[in-house]
């Protein structure tokens, strides 16, 4: 990989988007347009994400990547040997070890810390997409903070179904002002979005738009007085570590349809089955 | 326990050696050379060419290759690189009068000044399989194609047929703007929307051939009106120049070949502009007809509003057509769908699971009678 530069991207391309990660920093939810560039993975696929990536990392980072919560998903395995081919810097599976962590569709269940930063893969920045899919319509709703057509949607959710019927990629306002899509990430993990202690950043590549909530952020979900927000709940726990506070994703383990729930956080789940305190739950 | 998505470094390793054995396919036979590809599958280098937007034919080749003759997937290998490269100079305009001909023809007069000049085409000849190209080509006596001619160093290329429509006036004049400002650029800065037209000519120059295709004949069924006819297409090549600084006078880099085609549309006129011509454009890299042809009906459509025309067809709406005809950008999205999605799925399911336990029982406003006032579900209407 000698023919490329550290962390890829010309050190030109960098600066372009440190540029507009301090506009993101300077004005939070907004979306800043920048010049997203083909990388040599598809659109899609993370190309947001590792671009904010590759222009933030330095030699003493120490970089974590998961994918739907887990370090060992395949594209979080190749997005990893990426960056660390390229750079050659210290990767880890432990939350709490990584400076910088590169995620898709997941916060760590390990608190953030004050210092670090997460990267989100976003695969269309837009809350408003599925409304209204003029760009040029949208821009001016977001100017004037004209959001009622959410709100009509939220409201049209509830009379069909009695929930909201938003599960992933839940709204959220940030600061009483703009309002941003969070990714893909669970309404299970939208909570840790408020007044987080990290440095949030959102790259969409392929939309060629960054945002970014700063440390202690004020992120709300959107939701109504006698329709308060409420995250994903299980009845079950996790088969592996026992965990009852944790995303948990659901298995089919054979032909007759059994299930089995285990923690999506894999690094989550192992750090609690490596300690002592371990109580195994109920085999769901 | 469930392990489908644990080792996944080794299985990632065994899927590209797998990829390797079946690009190279039954070793008992020879394998591809690049300057094969780049010689004898000249269509495919050039629609690479056109839509990894870089010239650059042994590259291409290599990346059909590569791509064991995916085209769109060479596309992206040929992008992919392409932005690791440093910009060292920006060329000047290249100036498409100046063609070194291969082929030039007019479909809107019999005769042209420069003739009509049909070129290496395949339009005339019969669509019958050649069985004889089954048969191991002997090797080619560099004789054979003695009396094929070489594209011609004409001393006065042709005009333009637009240039000699543009001095009676009947088609509109396309002068330089004032200040003559360089136009955006779209690898450097985001689309953004409304698009100037020198953006969406770019867009459109590096769009997927197929989806212009589709575009175009759209506004030949009648979703957009644009009445085109070919002023006049051409093929040949044309000299890249840049200024050095240093030296204050351009110095020639080479020759790219190009496909241009310059469409005459009808017009009404208005109150303030008599009736005359229009014109849509297309540019692409090597002998890339059908797309050059394409962009042109397509770059006219988008032109709509700054004529005064209704906006009605999706090949009108710059928006939707410029959003979504890079197929890097297409082809990438479209199959993110492979990647696991087990968090969002599961969300979802959690959600249908509960909808599906409350179903009947919750009290649910019904959207055609309205919410109810007293708390109670009404029953609607029959």
């Amino acid at each position: 990989m000698t023919a490329f530069n550290f962390a890829y991207l010309d050190e030109q391309t960098k600066r372009m988007i440190r540029r507009a990660i301090l506009k993101a920093v300077a004005i939070p939810g907004y979306q800043v347009p920048f010049a997203s560039r083909e990388m040599p993975l598809p659109y899609g696929w993370g190309t947001g994400g590792l671009q904010l990536t590759c222009a933030l990392i330095g030699r003493s980072d120490v970089l974590k990547v998961i994918d739907q919560g887990a370090d060992d998903t395949t594209n979080a395995v190749n997005i990893r040997r990426f960056i660390a081919r390229t750079t050659g810097v210290q990767t880890t599976t432990h939350t709490a070890h990584a400076t910088l962590i590169q995620t898709r569709h997941r916060i760590p269940e390990t608190p953030l810390q004050a210092g670090q930063i997460v990267v989100f893969q976003v695969p269309q920045p837009e809350p408003m997409f599925k409304l209204e899919p003029r760009e040029t319509e949208r821009r001016r709703m977001h100017a004037m903070a004209d959001y009622g057509l959410m709100q009509v949607r939220l409201y049209e959710d509830i009379a069909r179904h009695g929930h909201v019927a938003t599960t992933y990629d839940y709204p959220v306002m940030v600061e009483h002002r703009y309002l941003m899509s969070p990714s893909p990430i669970p309404k299970f993990d939208v909570p840790k979005l408020d007044q987080s202690p990290a440095l949030l950043l959102f790259g969409a590549g392929r939309e060629k738009r960054i945002h970014a909530l700063p440390p202690f952020t004020r992120v709300e979900p959107l939701d109504f007085d006698d329709h308060p927000f409420e995250p994903q709940r299980w009845e079950s726990a996790c088969a592996l570590c026992g965990s009852r506070d944790s995303f948990l994703d659901e298995m089919i383990i054979d032909d007759a349809g059994s299930r089995q729930f285990i923690c999506s956080d894999t690094d989550w789940c192992s750090s609690r089955r490596d300690s002592d305190e371990l109580q195994p739950g109920p085999r769901s | 326990m469930y392990v489908a998505v644990k080792g996944g470094e080794r299985a990632i390793d065994a899927a590209n050696g797998w990829v390797a054995k079946r690009r190279r396919g039954d070793p008992t036979l020879a394998p591809l050379s690049v300057a094969q590809i780049q010689e004898q599958l000249h269509q495919s280098v050039a629609r690479v060419m056109a839509e990894g937007a870089l010239y650059d034919p042994q590259l291409a080749a290599l990346a059909i290759k590569q791509a064991a003759g995916d085209l769109v997937e060479a596309a992206f290998l040929l992008r992919a690189y392409r932005t690791t490269l440093p910009r060292l100079a920006d060329s000047l305009p290249i100036d498409t009068a100046r063609m070194r001909i291969e082929r030039r023809i007019s479909a809107t007069f019999k005769e042209v000044p420069g003739g009509q000049i049909l070129g290496p085409t395949i339009d005339y000849g019969q669509r019958l399989l050649d069985f004889s190209l089954l048969e191991p080509e002997e090797t080619v006596d560099p004789t054979t194609f003695a009396t094929v001619p070489t594209p011609s160093a004409l001393t006065e290329p042709p005009s333009r047929v637009t240039d000699l429509m543009g001095r009676d006036g009947l088609l509109e004049s396309e002068p330089v703007p004032p200040g003559d400002p360089a136009p955006a650029d779209l690898t450097r800065q985001p689309l953004r929307f409304p698009a100037a037209r020198p953006l969406r000519l770019q867009a459109l120059a590096r769009g997927d051939e197929g989806y212009l295709l589709g575009m175009a004949y759209s506004t030949q069924r009648g979703y957009a009106h644009t009445h085109p006819f070919v002023g006049e297409l051409r093929v040949g090549r044309v000299e890249v120049s840049v200024l050095a600084p240093e030296l204050g006078f351009p110095v020639v880099l080479g020759e790219i070949e190009l496909t241009e085609c310059q469409m005459i549309n009808q017009f009404a006129g208005s109150d303030q502009a008599p009736p005359m011509f229009t014109r849509g454009y297309g540019l692409v890299f090597g002998q890339g007809e059908r797309k050059s042809i394409a962009m042109a009906l397509v770059d006219r459509a988008l032109r709509a509003g700054e004529l005064g025309e209704p906006e009605t067809a999706p090949a009108q709406d710059q928006e939707f057509v410029l959003s979504h005809c890079d197929n890097l950008e297409a082809s990438g999205f479209v199959q993110h769908l492979k990647l696991p999605h087990h968090v969002d799925f599961q969300s979802e399911l959690e959600l249908l699971r509960r909808l599906r336990t409350e179903h009947g029982t919750h009290e649910a406003i019904d959207l055609r009678t309205g919410p109810s006032l007293d708390g109670t579900t009404k029953v609607p209407a029959p």
